[in-house]
């Protein structure tokens, strides 16, 4: 019985998180149309539903009707094979981002995310090399010169930034000496939030998580002047409705792993001392951490219709010469500040 | 055009990126909230200048007949031979009309040569921008939709007076 119960509470939190999560990809594409139309003067989407809300919708079932294209000199298996890893990796790291603190409800105590694993930031880090592997097969199956371009862009991007990424986020785990997300949300109680403490290395891991996802200003892998379409060049229909889906669920991911480790992840300044109930305060943290990662979404969008692409050798340059070495002083500095004031 | 700046030139604050970036940031908030230009378009309908060349159409006089002597110089000019006349006699004062004028709206390319050859301002270019047909016989414009009275194309009439 109270394996049943347990396992019907994880199903509920893993059905809600995948709801919420397709609903904000579908309404992040929106947003991002939304977003560049306002910055360009125009209006944006506006015809389907109220302001044009249900064009995500529209969107989708259009894809779903276009005809599935596989070129005839591509490795058929792996083309279809490359957006499922895609898709995959991208829904699949989601599982250990805690979105609210522990909240105690008829008698039993629930932890607002769906796995409080204690290597959580590893697996995540895992998990997103493992979206190389995608980008990479959709570029090289698809027997098309600009799509291996695009697949090994992206290896090559995604590889020298993980490095920077990587020392940036063991600048946050030397701090909470821990690699369970909720224990490192918990270290930043108050205004302890690790943007304020090591802000190089929250610059570090901005600009990572922005190669990371292949956004402008490093969407090289999808250059269009370039490379056409880049790796998804050759995928149509739903093959590539995996592909946009993946990219947005990224953006997500990066988002949240972005305010998990500096920005606070579900705390909201002081809010305990505030002595609200125990309900109040927990629904105020969980939109705290969605306000959270709303607005590093809206960064997200804005800095990709404000800044134009990097050629691919100043990418390269950024990752290894600046990047790299800055998230080296930040780790440096992060552990000074242990050394000398024992936080 | 302010002198290129290498990248030797740049100040220390420049190579940093990043208050660069934040300036273009800045701007490209402050865009979004500009008012908007966008007309949307069926609600909202661009009423255009006397100087727009849409539609040609031939000019109705007030007696309800059209101005057009037949003379043929419009589709003679007519680069894209989209102009079919057949004159004929008629009892009027103008003593030659036509009894067919025709003009297929799918070669029609709006350059406004027959108006600007036309010795009675009888075609002009109307304001009229929405042309659509559901097959090509119905795109051949015949003397029933191509006479249009006078009051409602003054304005270019008058345009081209002052400008042709």
């Amino acid at each position: 019985m109270e394996l049943l119960i347990q396992a019907g509470i994880a199903l509920a939190k893993i059905l809600i998180v995948i709801t919420v999560m397709l609903l904000t990809v579908s309404y992040l594409v929106y947003f991002e149309r939304k977003i560049s139309a306002w910055i360009q003067n125009r209006r944006g989407p506006n015809r389907v539903g109220w302001y044009g809300a249900l064009q995500p919708f529209a969107d989708v079932f259009k894809l779903l009707l276009k005809e599935d294209i596989v070129p005839s000199n591509a490795n058929k298996f792996i083309h279809s094979l490359a957006p499922f890893i895609t898709l995959f990796v991208s829904f699949a790291t989601y599982a250990v981002i805690p979105f609210g603190p522990d909240i105690k409800l008829f008698g039993r105590t629930i932890q607002l995310a769906l796995a409080d694993v204690n290597i959580g930031v590893l697996y995540v880090l895992a998990l997103t090399s493992l979206g190389v592997y995608g980008l990479t097969f959709a570029g090289w199956s698809s027997g098309s010169k600009y799509s291996l371009l695009g697949g090994i862009r992206s290896s090559a991007q995604m590889i020298s930034y993980e490095v920077s990424m990587g020392f940036s986020i063991a600048g946050v785990i030397l701090l909470s000496e821990s690699l369970r997300p909720m224990a490192i949300v918990e270290s930043q109680y108050g205004f302890m939030w690790n943007a304020l403490i090591q802000p190089i290395g929250f610059i570090t891991i901005v600009v990572s998580a922005f190669a990371e996802t292949n956004r402008l200003p490093f969407d090289l892998p999808e250059a269009e002047p370039e490379l056409v379409g880049g790796y998804h060049t050759e995928y149509s229909s739903m093959k590539f409705a995996g592909f946009f889906l993946a990219e947005y669920a990224n953006m997500i991911i990066a988002s949240a792993m972005i305010v998990t480790l500096y920005l606070g992840g579900w705390q909201f300044p002081y809010i305990d001392k505030f002595g609200l109930s125990m309900g109040l305060t927990a629904g105020i943290q969980v939109l705290s951490f969605l306000l959270k990662m709303a607005l590093v979404l809206f960064f997200f969008i804005w800095v990709r219709w404000s800044i134009p692409r990097f050629r691919y050798d100043q990418l390269m340059n950024l990752g290894w010469k600046v990047m790299f070495p800055l998230s080296l002083l930040n780790l440096i500095w992060v552990a000074a500040l242990i050394m000398i004031f024992n936080i | 055009m302010p002198e290129k700046k290498r990248e030797k030139d740049l100040t220390i604050a420049e190579k940093l990126y990043i208050p660069e970036i934040v300036k273009g940031l800045g701007l490209t908030l402050k865009s979004m909230f500009r008012p908007k230009f966008t007309m949307e378009y069926p609600e909202v309908k661009f009423i255009p200048p006397a100087s727009y060349r849409g539609r040609p159409v031939l000019v109705q006089e007030e007696s309800g007949t059209e101005r057009c002597v037949a003379c043929g110089l419009c589709s003679r000019v007519c680069p894209s031979l989209a102009i079919e006349v057949q004159a004929s006699e008629t009892s009027l004062e103008k003593e030659r009309y036509p009894v067919k004028f025709e003009i297929n709206m799918l070669r029609c390319i709006f350059c406004g040569f027959c108006e600007e050859v036309c010795p009675e301002e009888a075609i002009v270019m109307s304001k009229d921008y929405e042309l659509v047909f559901r097959d090509r016989s119905e795109a051949i414009y015949g003397k029933d939709k191509l006479m249009v009275p006078i009051r409602q194309v003054e304005d270019r009439i008058e345009f081209l007076r002052n400008f042709k």
